[in-house]
């Protein structure tokens, strides 16, 4: 039947998106869930652990993936204008925060990697249990919630190939404007680990 | 484009691929269906296969199997029967088949979404086989991968759990197809209370399909870190919880099994009003009852947890909720049985499947009640009594449906009739093999029988005896059962285009239904079930 | 008819709006960052959460288009989050009386 054009559907794709994102919330919801109870039994240890956070890079990253919604959101927009080389500048941005969020992620990691500190790492089991699972779900936490960037990151890539090409245009966007929705659901994630990793000491 | 589609059956090859590609590579959902329903059947015959080896082992133990072996077969054979078989079931086989075209389209949703979750199962399932035989050896953890031993044995669990997570992303991207489908393409006057029923369980498991899975998924990664990077959420000795895992992991798992029912109710509801000549009785009762069984079904979970060491009052919120679940499942069965009353029955096989779920998922959830209740579970819990339980629930329902739905869509999918009487001898060889097989485990559980263990004291051995001998009954009806089925497909007589009378869009259309099912998209204008004409 | 309405599909949301909604994000960033810092002592992680939600809310309701999706749409969202927060819920049930 090759392409079966005669579904096109963008509501049937809306939906389909939403559905995606609402398992995708359940999916997060469960590491959310072992973070409450971990930080329940263990405040204190939580407390003391959560200092040793970047609260500055922190902020940036946070700012980073702000802005980088604000952009994808605006390129649906130029691209419902029908203002195609606006969408693919706004696209591209899109992606540059992306990767800057990511090289940021990485120094971050490499930091406490350096000190000794990463999962089962002998350095870390000499700390107290809370601070064990602290830093347990905070590799965990981000480096799962890091490759849903990098994947987003990948498909707004194809986006902008799909945009410059025709492929989306004012008439058939849903492929951009899903992008758009699970971009800005990998960025609401982060508006929540954000505070739970580097504000709570 | 529908002007050329062609009205040959589906399976008559067009486009550009041949052999074995032109299934693979198909978007058409009637193939696809066929191909998770071959590749099912052969799961299931695997894990049957395996259960008949686990009864054997039992009545002489330590002579056939070891114990290390012992763990991996019945972890291989809840494995398999679990993911493979029968969650994924009635939903990708008879959903894909037939959702569509009871709803009046010409195909699902997403036809390529559907098609990669097809890939995926087989990816699944690949992963899972060759966990069998890679170092390390098969999965000896049970089905339920329990931390913290899952995290530490040698087996290779990374794998197989790697293959589980991929069928529960296959199993998310059905459901969410499914339930998309139903929101976007039923034909015009096909409303929510004009669905056939079948159409309405399968949009409750979609849900739950999409609601439950993730959770699985997230369980199924930390026991992956776990094992990989020796991150210890599950570890005691590293502040980690062991029972936070059966929580995550029973709030999928419950769920899962209402993914298992659910449709399966849903084929019971669409055999017995055709084979009665009756409407459905309470339609609208019949259908809120599948979304309140899927609802409630996902805050019960703990009761699979009540000697884990939870706390008392989780154990008491969570054998209350339990008993909530008894009340929409009594619905459906007062409903059928409703059904039935004054009705001209016509005992053709999928009814006689249908009537025998009614009664085996009776026991299966009457015994449901037994172990529901706080107090006798302590004493019945990890015992043969659950096993029992749950092969009446597991087998006795889900299993039968699937039986009954072979047996009652098998005209339709392959446009052959199969011999009536093999069918019911089978059957009721198949029903006496399986009363023998596990009800003595109901008796053997009561007694104290503990499950999964690999010998026991002299006393057992009688009960173990009639379970294995049930085994090889209940073995010898489904032989027959498929060897009919099987030689029908090949050289049956042709199949009318409505064997049964029934009254649902999909015997409105040739059998086997041509690519793109409609020539003409109908016009529905009036319930389901209307025996009246 | 059996198809639900197709909605304002064509709704453009002005470049302006978006960005008053990120420029408040920021705001709402920093307000978050300032609470942190002064001790609030055991309210602190109780208000950015707060705070974290307001930010979800924006993102939801204007970069997701909530605001003009159907009433339908929203409750189904709305309905994903009972169903994580009853699993939470329960399981604290656990957690806390254990």
């Amino acid at each position: 039947m090759g392409d079966s054009e005669i579904h096109k559907d963008r509501m049937a794709a809306k939906y389909g998106i939403w559905f995606f994102l609402f398992t995708e919330i359940l999916f997060f919801g469960g590491m959310f869930l072992l973070y409450s109870i971990f930080r329940y039994r263990n405040a204190g240890a939580f407390h003391i652990a959560a200092a040793q956070e970047d609260l500055l890079l922190g902020s940036i990253n946070t700012a980073v993936l702000l802005t980088s919604s604000f952009f994808i959101a605006s390129a649906i927009s130029a691209v419902k204008r029908g203002n195609n080389r606006l969408a693919i500048l706004l696209q591209g941005l899109t992606v540059l925060l992306g990767a800057v969020f990511l090289v940021i992620k990485y120094f971050e990691w490499m930091e406490k990697i350096v000190r000794g500190i990463y999962p089962n790492s002998p350095v870390l089991l000499k700390l107290s249990s809370g601070e064990v699972l602290f830093f347990g779900l905070y590799y965990v936490m981000t480096g799962i919630h890091g490759l849903h960037v990098f994947i987003g990151i990948t498909v707004i890539s194809f986006m902008i190939y799909f945009t410059a090409t025709g492929n989306i245009t004012r008439k058939d966007y849903a492929k951009l404007e899903n992008t758009g929705l699970y971009w800005h659901f990998v960025d609401i994630v982060w508006i929540y680990l954000f505070p739970l990793f580097y504000l709570i000491t | 484009m529908e002007d050329n589609a062609s009205r040959e059956p589906y399976y008559v090859n067009r486009g550009k691929y041949r052999g074995i590609l032109s299934w693979l590579m198909s978007t058409d959902h009637k193939r696809i269906g066929i191909q998770y329903l071959i590749a099912l059947l052969t799961f299931f015959w695997i894990g049957v296969l395996l259960g008949l080896l686990i009864r054997l082992s039992l009545i002489m133990p330590g002579k056939i199997l070891s114990q290390g072996t012992y763990n991996q077969v019945f972890s291989v054979h809840g494995i398999i029967m679990i993911f493979l078989f029968i969650i994924p079931g009635i939903p990708v086989a008879f959903g894909n088949f037939f959702l569509p075209i009871m709803i009046g389209a010409r195909d699902v949703a997403f036809p390529r979404l559907n098609r990669f979750a097809w890939w995926l199962y087989l990816t699944g399932a690949a992963l899972v086989a060759l966990s069998l035989f890679v170092s390390g050896g098969a999965p000896d953890t049970g089905w339920t991968f329990y931390a913290p031993y899952s995290i530490r044995t040698q087996a290779n669990i990374t794998m197989a759990v790697s293959g589980v997570f991929v069928l529960g992303f296959s199993s998310i991207l059905t459901g969410l197809n499914f339930v998309t489908t139903i929101h976007r393409l039923r034909a015009p006057g096909m409303t929510w209370f004009r669905l056939p029923m079948f159409v309405w369980t399968v949009y409750a498991t979609g849900w739950v399909q999409m609601l439950a899975t993730p959770v699985l998924a997230i369980t199924l990664v930390f026991i992956i870190l776990g094992r990989v990077f020796g991150v210890g959420f599950f570890d005691p000795s590293k502040g980690g919880d062991p029972i936070l895992y059966e929580h995550l992991f029973w709030t999928y798992s419950h769920p899962a099994v209402y993914i298992m029912v659910l449709p399966a109710m849903g084929v019971i509801s669409e055999v017995i009003p055709v084979f009665a000549r009756k409407t459905i009785f309470g339609y609208k009762a019949v259908a809120f009852s599948a979304v309140g069984i899927a609802s409630v079904g996902y805050f019960v979970w703990g009761h699979h947890m009540f000697t884990s060491g939870m706390s008392d009052t989780a154990r008491i919120i969570f054998s209350f909720i339990t008993f909530l679940v008894a009340v929409p499942s009594g619905i459906k069965i007062f409903n059928w049985v409703a059904t039935l009353y004054k009705g001209s029955i016509v005992l053709d096989s999928p009814l006689i499947f249908a009537l025998s779920f009614i009664f085996l998922f009776s026991i299966g959830g009457l015994t449901g009640l037994i172990i529901g209740a706080l107090a006798p579970n302590l004493h019945l819990h990890g015992t043969y009594f659950i096993v029992g339980h749950f092969h009446y629930v597991m087998f006795g329902g889900a299993g039968f449906a699937i039986l009954a739905a072979l047996h009652y869509w098998f005209p339709k999918m392959t446009g052959k009739m199969y011999n009536e009487r093999p069918a019911k001898i089978g059957w009721l060889i198949l029903f006496v093999g399986f009363n023998l097989l596990y009800f003595s485990m109901f008796v053997l559980g009561y007694e104290g029988m503990p499950r999964r263990y690999f010998d026991y004291p002299p006393e057992y051995y009688t009960g173990h005896l009639i379970s294995t001998i049930g085994s090889w009954i209940l073995a010898t009806g489904l032989i027959i059962i498929f060897t009919n089925l099987i030689r029908s497909a090949f050289k049956g007589q042709e199949a009318p285009m409505n064997p049964w009378g029934g009254r649902g869009l999909e015997w409105t259309i040739p059998s086997p239904p041509p690519e793109e099912n409609f020539e003409e998209i109908p016009v529905i204008d009036k319930a389901p079930y209307r025996m009246d004409g | 008819m059996g198809k639900e309405q197709t909605g304002t599909e064509e709704h453009i949301v002005s470049y302006s709006t978006y960005a008053y909604v990120w420029l408040a994000l920021l705001v709402l960033l920093g307000a978050t960052i300032a609470a942190a810092r002064i001790e609030f002592s055991r309210y602190s992680v109780l208000i950015n959460l707060l705070i974290a939600t307001v930010k979800a809310l924006l993102v939801v309701v204007f970069f997701m288009h909530m605001k003009y999706e159907k009433r339908f749409l929203r409750g189904l969202l709305i309905m994903s989050l009972l169903t994580l927060g009853s699993i939470i819920a329960l399981t604290f049930s656990d957690v806390w009386y254990r």
